[in-house]
């Protein structure tokens, strides 16, 4: 996928960033869904998730600001980059829709972002490990919830079960692009101890089937899988997305409250 | 990893030779958490250090959740205690990652003050506990009964889960165990 191997402190400030990205998107992504949520348990988990997100992408991108030494902050990370320069996944990106559609969203990426993170505890840079180590607690805590939801729909009602099954037959096409490696992985793996991609997509399936099975869902196909995040290159909705968050600073330049 | 914690939990009191040190050891003992107020900073056991440096005070800081809003808030309260009580220059609030904080580090006496508050202290322990649900009893804050139930696994704020007592029917939150 890169024709050319960055140089190890540059993988290291793409991976930061693009993880950065994953969790600022999935963020705003989770806002949007607040005041929509079927029950007011859902609402209050909801709110909870987002604001995880929210201060897991301040605390990268702190960090991205710092190894890129140019006196970016984390604002300007968020606000004041144009949408080729976000790197996040696909999936993250993929809008709310009803409730099972945001379940299945969250459920694919924590199973993955759960080992990502667990992986990166043991790298060798300090500072991604140390953050790493804080944020993974918030993960499992949210996947706990959200395996429960699958397994909820998936062996509920048969309206609920065809509902969730249709969600995650949508969603599956994103499902590949984190395991998808480019040179940005490599070096970060070869380089920082990172994260063994081939072991976390085993890891990642063995979970998923594990609560497919109690849901009583079938693992969609693996058919063509979508890609291009990591690269810049968006699905539609990300244009909105962006819109709606630069808007302010687009307009105002420079506001602060 | 529990004597890890026991000796980390000590430590917080170790350093605590210099007389100013130990001084400001007594004023964030008063430093309320801005969110459970009956608690403060050190019963949350979130200062890892403090320690004096070239004659300015250095406090060490542990943030619970990455997005919790109360950790700013915490920031400047311990700011502003500290320059209250005469210290000159409180040179350097550190945010320590880590070891990332855990609910394990909460002190015996902010479990009491919990309790006394109506929030029933975290169940267990996070250094113990397995992926999978420890499933231990939680007390009822009010009336200590077990028979209690989750309403919801999340709360007002990230640390807490909803529950309510089978018992004495009155409903109360649980501090996560984290």
């Amino acid at each position: 996928m890169s024709a050319a191997t960055p140089e190890p402190a540059a993988a290291l400030l793409r991976y930061v960033l693009r993880l950065g990205d994953n969790a600022l998107v999935l963020g705003q992504r989770l806002a949007e869904a607040m005041t929509h949520g079927p029950e007011l348990e859902e609402e209050l988990a909801n709110a909870n998730f987002a604001l995880d997100y929210i201060g897991q992408a301040r605390l990268f991108y702190a960090y991205a600001g710092e190894l890129e030494g140019r006196g970016r902050s984390e604002d300007d990370f968020a606000f004041l980059r144009d949408s080729r320069e976000f790197e996040n996944l696909l999936l993250v990106e993929q809008p709310n829709g009803h409730f099972g559609d945001l379940v299945a969203r969250q459920f694919l990426f924590e199973s993955f972002y759960a080992l990502q993170l667990e992986a990166l505890c043991h790298c060798s840079d300090a500072r991604l490990a140390e953050i790493a180590a804080r944020a993974v607690k918030e993960i499992r805590y949210h996947l706990r919830h959200l395996s429960r939801w699958v397994v909820r729909l998936g062996d509920g009602t048969d309206e609920s079960h065809r509902r969730i099954a249709a969600s995650f037959a949508e969603l599956w096409r994103y499902s590949g692009e984190a395991f998808a490696g480019d040179g940005v992985d490599a070096v970060v793996q070869a380089h920082y101890d990172g994260p063994d991609l081939d072991a976390l997509r085993a890891a990642w399936r063995q979970n998923v089937a594990d609560v497919f099975a109690e849901a009583t869902l079938a693992v969609p196909e693996d058919g063509a899988m979508a890609g291009g995040g990591r690269a810049g290159r968006h699905t539609e909705q990300f244009g909105f997305l962006l819109a709606e968050r630069q808007f302010l600073q687009a307009g105002v330049p420079g506001l602060t409250w | 990893m529990v004597t890890g914690i026991d000796t980390a939990r000590q430590g917080n009191r170790a350093q605590a030779s210099d007389p100013d040190v130990a001084r400001a050891w007594t004023v964030l003992a008063d430093v309320p958490d801005p969110e459970i107020p009956v608690l403060s900073v050190l019963d949350l056991g979130i200062v890892r250090d403090v320690r004096c440096l070239d004659g300015a005070l250095a406090v060490d800081v542990t943030p619970t959740y990455t997005g919790c809003p109360a950790t700013e808030v915490i920031e400047r309260s311990i700011r502003e205690r500290l320059l209250a009580a005469g210290f000159d220059e409180v040179g350097f609030l550190r945010r320590q990652l880590s070891p990332p904080w855990t609910t394990d580090w909460i002190s015996d006496a902010g479990r009491d003050k919990l309790r006394a508050f109506g929030i029933a202290p975290p169940a267990g322990s996070a250094a113990l506990a397995g992926r999978r649900d420890p499933a231990l009893p939680v007390a009822c804050p009010h009336c200590k009964s077990q028979a209690t139930a989750e309403v919801s696994e999340f709360g007002s704020t990230p640390c807490k889960a909803a529950w309510r007592c089978e018992d004495c029917l009155e409903p109360f939150e649980l501090f996560k165990c984290l």
